[in-house]
């Protein structure tokens, strides 16, 4: 038993790269995520559902002959209207916010079937001429997964810093900081939650075209939990890194590492209970206990002592 | 400036919480009108200002502010012509961004906000310049975040920000309340010194009787939706806090205790 894990561990320097791989390209999706919960307060749940419909979209593409850049600005088309579909239903029909992500969420379920015909859907890198691949993790070269997403968070990152450093991006952080005040000051809150729900859901949905090229398929159930990382990485980045990221910009960038130490946490865990299916019930544990690592610190050890 | 015409206003109609909020307010203002407005819990004082700014539809009757009509139109887009300062400390400026974030947010009320930087050098210099006369060192922690400031320093730069781009009507809405007596003394001083130093028109409701009788050149009462008394020119001059307990029988108790 003991020699089984010892054995196992001895792998997990291996599966580094795909792990780190893994935790940069889902890192975009939480930055979107870190938008909507953070920025605007809002949980949005149509993640779960915009992941997959990213993908979807730029596997059938792609499939059908696009060129892959084509196929991933397509993507992040279809990821921007999924995030307008949510932010309708929140605004303009009233609904609350959470459920307003999981009704669109649930649609999209439909919708992604519809898109990929079926299922699932595979795609040889042989064939076809992909940003990105997991076959190629360790080849040192640009189309190397861990040096290209790398490339494309820093300038997504510098794009989002840029953004929200201007007088439509503040006003979004304004909407998400007080509404009130916002619609005092002559800002249209409504405007800027579909705005920032359509922004964080092309992120989103960019990170699921990444995924699925770089695993070589798209499927259904790809985007199930998307949430729960998002938020893991959020609460893991704030809590490691609060202390010497203040800059907007490297608030973001936490995020992504914070991605990628959950991956690499999932990985080691992994090694101790090698059976794919507790992932998820894995997965619920880790954002569980980051969640409450914080509430604890605050209750149990504030300067105050015991209350 | 300011021009009310029949404002009714029900809430919960049909329910047996129905509440007759506004029940046929008329106010004009003049130019230059600063207006203290007194009354008991639930007279309709900070309803008439919520209506007003466009914080809910208005069942009847028309606004009309500067000479626009503004009825019809959203809270946002009645904010270009509005300066609000709120009860409540935290209501009026957003909590985790800056001190310079938020004035450069109040700067561009009334504007169409694009790619534009959202704050330029030459207004923080600006900014710098009309936050060093409150005397509070705000000039000095330019991007602290506005949640880390005291309830009285947030008012004030509340108060700042409502007048850094001259609005047409300043609403204040018990800005002092929920500060401590002497803290509550300099925001108001500061208050009249704004509204004087740039002439502006304005509607304040308070609780103190004293404060409602030394500000302003209008006094009006309110009572049960309605505007019960209005007193201006010499008579408010010359008004004692006794005339008005006497003349109006006083019953609220957080009036005569503020007194």
């Amino acid at each position: 038993m003991i020699s089984t894990i010892i054995g196992r561990f001895a792998t997990l320097p291996a599966a580094m790269p795909g792990a780190i791989s893994q935790g940069l390209i889902w890192g975009i999706m939480a930055i979107g995520v870190y938008l909507t919960y953070r920025i605007l307060d809002i949980a949005d749940l149509t993640v779960d559902g915009s992941f997959c419909t990213g993908g979807a979209v730029c596997i059938m593409l792609v499939l059908a002959g696009y060129n892959v850049w084509v196929s991933m600005l397509a993507a992040v088309i279809a990821g921007l209207l999924t995030g307008l579909v949510t932010g309708i239903f929140h605004t303009f029909m009233g609904i609350p916010a959470i459920l307003a992500g999981i009704l669109t969420q649930l649609s999209l379920y439909s919708i992604n079937l519809k898109i990929m015909g079926k299922s699932n859907q595979a795609i040889n890198v042989d064939k076809f001429d992909l940003l990105i691949s997991l076959r190629w993790v360790k080849d040192a070269a640009l189309h190397n997964p861990l040096a290209m997403v790398l490339i494309i968070t820093i300038v997504l990152i510098a794009l989002l810093y840029w953004f929200f450093g201007t007088e439509l991006g503040c006003a979004v952080r304004a909407t998400g900081s007080n509404p009130n005040m916002s619609r005092a000051q002559g800002i249209n809150t409504d405007f800027n939650k579909v705005l920032g729900l359509m922004i964080s859901n092309a992120l989103v949905a960019f990170s699921g075209a990444l995924l699925t090229q770089y695993q070589g398929f798209a499927d259904i159930s790809m985007g199930r939990g998307a949430i729960v990382i998002g938020l893991a990485a959020c609460i893991i980045g704030e809590a490691v890194f609060s202390r010497i990221f203040h800059n907007f910009a490297l608030r973001l960038l936490a995020v992504s590492l914070g991605s990628i130490i959950y991956y690499i946490v999932v990985q080691i865990a992994l090694a101790f209970i090698p059976d794919a299916n507790m992932l998820k019930l894995l997965s619920a544990l880790v954002v569980a206990v980051f969640l409450a690592v914080p509430y604890w610190k605050g209750k149990y050890f504030s300067k105050g002592g015991k209350k | 400036m300011l021009e009310l015409k029949g404002i009714h206003k029900t809430f919960n109609a049909g329910t047996i919480n129905e509440k007759t909020a506004l029940n046929g307010i008329n106010l004009k203002l003049e130019p230059g009108d600063f207006v203290t407005i007194i009354g008991g819990n639930g007279a309709g004082k900070s309803t008439m200002l919520n209506a007003i700014s466009g914080v809910f539809p208005v069942d009847e009757g028309s606004i009309v502010i500067g000479g626009n009509d503004v009825t019809g139109l959203p809270e946002y887009k009645r904010a270009q012509f509005l300066g609000r300062v709120f009860q409540d400390p935290m209501m009026g400026t957003a909590a985790n961004m800056g001190i310079e974030e938020n004035l450069a947010l109040a700067a561009r009320r009334g504007d169409r906000r694009t790619f534009r930087n959202g704050i330029t050098g030459k207004e923080r210099e600006l900014y710098r310049e009309k936050l060093a006369p409150l005397g509070l060192g705000l000039e000095n922690r330019m991007t602290t975040k506005v949640g880390l400031l005291s309830g009285g320093q947030r008012q004030a730069l509340t108060l700042l920000m409502a007048t850094i781009k001259r609005p047409n009507l300043l609403l204040l809405d018990e800005h002092t309340a929920a500060l401590d007596p002497k803290t509550a003394d300099k925001v108001l001083q500061l208050t009249d010194e704004i509204i004087r130093r740039d002439e502006l028109t304005a509607l304040m409701v308070t609780h103190n009787m004293r404060n409602a009788i030394a500000y302003g050149n209008r006094l009006i009462m309110m009572n049960e939706g309605r505007i019960v008394v209005d007193i201006r020119g010499e008579e408010k001059k010359n008004l004692q806090v006794s005339d008005l307990l006497k003349k109006f029988n006083i019953e609220n108790d957080r009036m005569l205790l503020s007194e």
